[in-house]
């Protein structure tokens, strides 16, 4: 459980952090919170022969509304992102998923930029992204790109990020004052990874129908979901008990999940119906209905 | 590659100059080269919390940090946590409480209530069990460890408590 030898950077700013993984290209890796990583290199998991730490770059630290986008910086904590008043009020979806990763201690540590590159496919930060629509800033010595989330984490543990980039941001679209939404999810002990995880935000027309829903799903793939079928299907629908449950069954068997001895696929199913019905009724109460 | 870097820590106030290899981890630092084997050392995978200590006043696992990145930092162990021989209101209460039985997690959850009682002085109790979730104990059952962080937060509160 000690990790193999490595030779260790601490760069003062981000250009002297580009310029070291551009040098050092596959053999280098950043490093944040690691609160992934750290595992990862005490179990020899992975090996690389020159550790660039991001630590000191505080000017990725930030939280900044952009006229309705609201950036957040690569190294942004997540025990900031589900504190900060800001983010609590204007992405109430992010702070709550957020409040939810692993242990207080994990989350003063572990950041934003950090859990999207690990991409663990129970992880609650990338299933956030994906649904909400966001955008995962990029940067290396030659420039700048953005990509969208749900094209960034491409399968189980893997991102479209080059070996000389980091993510410096997340720009996450501001949420609506009459969405509501709500993150739900099951693990078997409290803080595991989740088994499965629920993000959903909807909008009721003046009718009190509902105009508008994203339903994301993590732990159900490689990937986190979109639910696109699902989410028009609500479309019209009032926000009631009967359109949970229909939505839930809906949601259930539009997955494919994994036949694994400890989690059967049939269990993962009825977990996607349960969360999805819960955080459903959740976002309706939080959009204003009150029945 | 990886040869030993001299790096100056600040522990508990007091600082030490010191010559470690990169890869060696915090919490090996601390008990090896530094004598403070009050911090224990679990499953060196920042699943079991013991290793917690404080650095720059928040928690954090010892054993997914490398000394080598802390040069800069204030880092506080369970070491520093008494005053002589006066425990803190929370290892008073945990102590009265029969919080802890062999003692291997009491260090970390100590360190993780000091920081999070000074965040939030009147958690609920679904709050310390939140928390709590971080460190793992094989002895008490945790009943006994949420009942002692309610009565330390009520002592330091200024409450009756201990
Ligand atoms: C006990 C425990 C429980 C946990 N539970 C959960 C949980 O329930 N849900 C969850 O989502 N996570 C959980 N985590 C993981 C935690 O959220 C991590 O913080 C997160 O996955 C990675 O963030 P980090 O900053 O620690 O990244 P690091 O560990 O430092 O790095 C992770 C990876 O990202 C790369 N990287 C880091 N920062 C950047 C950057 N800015 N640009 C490019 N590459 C970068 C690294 O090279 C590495 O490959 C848990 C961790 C532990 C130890
Ligand atoms: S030894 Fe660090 S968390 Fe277990
Ligand atoms: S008292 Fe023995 S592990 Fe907690």
């Amino acid at each position: 459980m000690k990790p193999a030898p490595f030779t260790y950077h601490r760069p003062a700013s981000v250009r002297e952090a580009l310029e070291l993984l551009a040098r050092y290209g596959a053999d280098a890796k950043p490093v944040s919170g690691g609160q992934s990583l750290g595992p990862m290199l005490n179990m020899r998991l992975a090996r690389p022969a020159h550790l660039v730490d991001l630590n000191d770059l505080l000017e990725l630290d930030y939280v900044r509304n952009t006229g309705g986008v609201i950036e957040i910086g690569g190294l942004t904590r997540h025990h900031r992102v589900a504190s900060a008043p800001e983010i609590g009020r204007d992405l109430p979806l992010l702070a709550e998923a957020a409040a939810t990763i692993g242990h207080y201690a994990i989350r003063q540590r572990g950041t934003l930029g950090g859990s999207l590159v690990h991409a663990d496919p129970a992880a609650q930060l990338p299933l956030v992204a994906v649904t909400l629509g966001a955008e995962v800033v990029l940067r290396s010595a030659k420039g700048e790109r953005s990509v969208p989330a749900d094209e960034f984490v491409q399968s189980i543990m893997t991102v479209d990020l080059a070996d000389d980039e980091i993510v410096t941001a997340v720009r996450f679209p501001q949420q609506l004052a009459d969405e509501g939404s709500a993150f739900d999810l099951f693990s078997r002990r409290h803080g595991d990874f989740a088994i499965v995880s629920v993000a959903l935000t909807l909008r009721l027309d003046p009718a009190g129908a509902i105009c508008a829903l994203r339903l994301g799903l993590g732990g159900v793939g490689p990937v986190p979901q979109r639910q696109t079928g699902v989410e028009q299907e609500a479309i019209g629908c009032l926000p009631d008990a009967e359109t949970a449950a229909r939505l839930a069954r809906a949601a259930a068997a539009a997955i494919t999940p994994e036949d694994h001895p400890q989690v059967p696929a049939a269990y993962r199913r009825e977990l996607v119906e349960t969360l999805t019905a819960r955080a459903f009724l959740r976002a309706a109460k939080r959009a204003g209905v009150t029945a | 590659m990886s040869t030993p870097v001299p790096i100056s820590l600040v522990v508990n106030g007091e600082a030490h100059d010191l010559v470690v290899p990169p890869r060696k981890l915090l919490s090996d630092v601390l008990r090896e080269d530094l004598n403070l084997t009050g911090t224990h050392v679990g499953c060196e995978h920042g699943v079991c919390g013991a290793c917690t200590i404080l650095i720059d006043g928040r928690p954090a696992r010892a054993c997914l940090t490398y000394a080598v990145q802390l040069e800069g930092h204030e880092l506080t162990t369970i070491e520093a946590v008494a005053e002589g021989d006066t425990l803190s209101p929370l290892q008073q209460a945990l102590h009265e409480e029969h919080g802890l039985q062999c003692g291997f997690c009491t260090a970390g959850i100590v360190m993780t209530f000091e920081a999070y009682l000074r965040e939030n002085p009147a958690p609920s109790e679904a709050e310390v069990r939140d928390v709590l979730s971080g460190n793992l104990c094989r002895c008490t059952g945790y009943q006994n460890i949420v009942t002692a962080v309610l009565k330390a937060a009520e002592a330091m509160r200024g409450g009756r408590g201990a």
